[in-house]
C-alpha cells in the first residue's frame, strides 16, 4: 500500500436541467494512491467523464457538486474557491481531453502553449520556460523544430502528444485522461498508450484513465473502477478484476468484448438499455438488466462492500 | 516566421485564389484604388489643389472650364479645390468614429460574452435599445445636442456602430467560450486574463476588418447627411462635401449642376470604395465565403 493521494467520499454531482435532476454521479467513493493508474470504465452516460471533471471542479453548468468530499493530498477540493482551484489545476492535477483536434488554441504556437502554461504557474524567465518546453516536447516525441508551428500543422496523434506534454508541464500528481485515445485510429492509439505508460513512470504521476473501451483500460491500468448509472459498482486491482470479477455487470461486459479466436460466435451484448438518469430504477440500478436479480434488488440499494482485500463490489450477491 | 516571409505567403495565397474569383478580385482592387487615392488626395491636398478653397478666385457659378475644371460655386470659389480639401474632413470623421466605436464596442462585447450573467443581460439590453433607433435619427439627435465639432459628430456616428461591434464580438465569444480549447486552458489553470487576451481575443479579431470597412462606408454617408442637414462637423467657409452639396442643390433648378454634382459624386465614390474593399476583405479572410 502506497501513500493515498486522492480520496473521493460520497460524491454526488447532479445536473439541474429543465426536465428534472440528472444524477450523473451518485454517491461515489474511491481512492487512489500516488503514482497509480486507475481505469475508470463505463458506457456512455455512466457519469465517468462527469466524475473526472468534478475532481477539477470544471463541471459545466447546470451541473453541481451536491454532496461529498474530494480529498486531494489532505485538502478538500469541494471547499476551495475558484482562485484556489486555479492553483491546483495544471500544477497538481491536470487533464488530457478526448478530442485533440479542438483542444489547442488554433492561433497559438505549439511551443507557446507550453511556455504560457509554465509561466502562468511558476516564477521563471521566458528562456527557462522555453528550455523546459523543448524538453517536454522531446519527451513526447515531437521534434524541437516544430516548436514554432501552429496546431493545424499537426495530426491528431501529434496534437494529443502536445496535450500530454501540456498536462505534464508542471509535474502534477495526477493526470485525468478523459478518453484520450478515443478520437485516434488504432495504431496511433497504441503509440499514445505506450507513451503515456512510459511518461507515467518517468514523471511518477498518478493517472485517472477514463474510457469506454475496456481493452484499452486493461492495457494501462493498475486498478479498475467500473461505473454504471453514476455509481461505481466494482473497484479492484486490474488482475483480480479481469480474472475474478464479481459484479454481474462486469461479467456481462467482459463477455461482450469480441474475441478474435472464437470467430463463429455471435457478438454478445447486454440486453436492455442504460438507465435514464432522470428517473433511475429503484434499488440496485442494474436490476432491470441483471440476470440474477431478486426481489431485494428492486427495493434496496446495495452497499459497496470490500469482499477481498482491495476488491470492492456493490451487489447483494456478496455479503 | 519573419514578417517578410509571412507577407510573401499572403501574396502567394492571393495569387492562388485570384484566377477563380477574377471579377470579385477585380472589384476589391477597384475599391482599394478608390479608397487609397482619396486618402492620398486628402494627405497631399495643399500640393494638388490649384486654388485656396476658401477664397474667391473666379466669377460666380462659372461652369467647368480650363481654369476651373469643376467650375466655381455661388461665392466664386474653385469647386475642384473644395472637393480636394473636403476629403480631409470626411476621412477624419470616419476614422475617428470607427476608432471610437471599435474601442467601446469590442471590449464591452468581450466582457459581456465572457462574464455572462446579469452584466451581459444589462449590456445587451442597452445595446439593443441603441440598435432599435434608426441610425441617422440617433446621430442627428446626438449631434444637435452636443453641438458641431469634429469630435462630437464622430461621437454621434460612433454611437450608431457600437452595438454592431458589441453584438458581433459577444456572439463570437459566447460560441468560443464553449469550445474545448478554452476548457483545456482552464483545466491547466490558465487565468481569466490569459484566456481573454491569448485565447479569445485573437480568435475574434479576425472578423473585425470586414465590419470595419463596411462601417466606414456607412460613416461617410452619415457624415455627409449630417453636414447636409446643417449638423456637420465644420462651419463655412471650410470645405465639406455634404455642406457643399447642400449649398449647390439650390441652383439645380436653374440647370447649374456643377456645384452639387461633384461633391455628391465624391460621396458616392468614397462610399463605393469602402464597400468594395470591405466585401473584398471579407472574401479573402473568410474561407467559408470562398467558392
Amino acid at each position: 500500500m502506497g501513500e493515498s493521494i486522492l480520496e473521493v467520499k460520497g460524491l454526488k454531482v447532479y445536473y439541474y436541467t429543465r426536465e428534472g435532476v440528472v444524477r450523473a454521479v451518485d454517491n461515489v467513493d474511491f481512492f487512489m494512491e500516488k503514482g497509480e493508474t486507475v481505469g475508470l470504465v463505463g458506457e456512455s452516460g455512466s457519469g465517468k467523464s462527469t466524475l473526472g471533471f468534478s475532481i477539477l471542479k470544471l463541471i459545466p453548468p447546470p451541473g453541481k457538486i451536491v454532496d461529498g468530499k474530494i480529498i486531494f493530498d489532505g485538502i478538500d477540493l469541494t471547499e476551495l474557491d475558484e482562485k484556489e482551484m486555479r492553483e491546483i489545476r495544471g500544477k497538481r492535477i491536470s487533464m488530457v481531453f478526448q478530442d485533440p483536434m479542438t483542444s489547442l488554441n488554433p492561433l497559438m504556437k505549439i511551443g507557446d502553449h507550453l511556455v504560457e502554461t509554465i509561466m502562468t504557474h511558476e516564477e521563471v524567465t521566458r528562456e527557462e520556460a522555453e528550455e523546459r518546453a523543448l524538453a517536454l516536447l522531446r519527451d513526447v516525441g515531437i521534434m524541437p523544430d516544430r516548436f514554432h508551428d501552429y496546431p493545424h500543422q499537426f495530426s491528431g496523434g501529434m496534437r494529443q502528444r502536445v496535450m500530454i506534454a501540456l498536462a505534464l508541464a508542471l509535474n502534477p500528481d495526477i493526470v485525468i485522461a478523459d478518453e484520450p485515445t478515443s478520437a485516434l485510429d488504432v495504431i496511433v492509439q497504441f503509440q499514445i498508450l505506450d507513451l503515456m505508460e512510459r511518461l507515467k513512470k518517468q514523471y511518477n504521476v498518478g493517472m485517472i484513465f477514463i474510457s469506454h473501451d475496456i481493452s484499452v483500460v486493461a492495457e494501462i491500468s493498475d486498478k479498475i473502477a467500473l461505473m454504471y448509472a453514476g455509481q461505481i459498482v466494482e473497484y479492484a486491482n486490474a488482475i483480480p478484476f479481469f480474472e475474478e470479477h464479481l459484479h454481474p455487470y462486469a461479467e456481462l461486459l467482459l463477455q461482450s468484448v469480441p474475441n478474435i479466436e472464437l470467430s463463429d460466435q455471435k457478438l454478445k451484448y447486454i440486453p436492455g438499455l442504460p438507465p435514464d438518469l432522470l428517473h433511475p430504477p429503484s434499488g440496485c440500478r442494474f436490476h432491470p438488466r441483471c440476470p440474477y436479480a431478486e426481489s431485494i434488488c428492486k427495493e434496496k440499494d446495495p452497499p459497496l462492500l470490500e469482499i477481498n482485500t482491495g476488491h470492492f463490489v456493490k451487489c447483494f450477491r456478496y455479503k | 516566421m519573419t514578417p517578410i516571409l509571412s507577407f510573401s505567403r499572403l501574396i502567394a495565397s492571393l495569387k492562388r485564389i485570384s484566377p477563380r474569383r477574377g471579377i470579385e478580385y477585380c472589384f476589391t482592387i477597384i475599391g482599394f484604388v478608390i479608397t487609397l487615392s482619396i486618402i492620398l488626395m486628402a494627405i497631399f491636398a495643399p500640393y494638388i489643389a490649384p486654388y485656396d478653397p476658401t477664397k474667391r478666385v473666379g466669377g460666380l457659378l462659372e461652369g467647368p472650364n480650363s481654369h476651373f475644371i469643376m467650375g466655381t460655386d455661388s461665392l466664386g470659389r474653385d469647386i475642384f479645390s473644395r472637393i480636394i480639401y473636403g476629403s480631409r474632413i470626411v476621412l477624419r470623421v470616419t476614422l475617428l468614429s470607427i476608432v471610437i466605436s471599435f474601442f467601446c464596442g469590442v471590449p464591452l462585447g468581450l466582457i459581456a460574452g465572457y462574464v455572462g450573467g446579469k452584466l451581459d443581460s444589462v449590456l445587451s439590453l442597452v445595446m439593443d435599445a441603441m440598435y432599435a433607433f434608426p441610425g441617422l435619427i440617433l446621430a442627428i439627435a446626438i449631434a444637435a445636442a452636443l453641438g458641431p465639432s469634429e469630435i462630437t459628430v464622430s461621437l454621434a456616428i460612433a454611437v450608431i456602430y457600437i452595438p454592431t461591434y458589441f453584438r458581433m464580438i459577444r456572439g463570437h465569444v459566447l460560441s468560443l467560450k464553449e469550445s474545448l480549447f478554452i476548457e483545456a486552458a482552464r483545466a491547466i489553470g490558465a487565468r481569466d486574463r490569459t484566456i481573454i487576451f491569448k485565447y479569445i481575443f485573437p480568435n475574434v479579431i479576425l472578423s473585425i476588418p470586414i465590419i470595419l470597412s463596411l462601417n466606414a462606408a456607412d460613416a461617410v454617408l452619415t457624415e455627409a447627411a449630417l453636414s447636409f442637414l446643417g449638423l456637420g462637423p465644420v462651419t463655412a467657409p471650410t470645405p465639406d462635401w455634404g455642406m457643399d452639396l447642400r449649398m449647390g442643390h439650390a441652383y439645380l433648378a436653374a440647370k447649374i449642376w456643377w456645384p452639387s454634382t461633384f461633391p455628391g459624386l465624391m460621396i458616392v465614390l468614397l462610399t463605393l470604395g469602402f464597400s468594395l474593399l470591405g466585401e473584398g476583405i471579407s472574401e479573402i479572410l473568410n474561407p467559408r465565403l470562398r467558392r
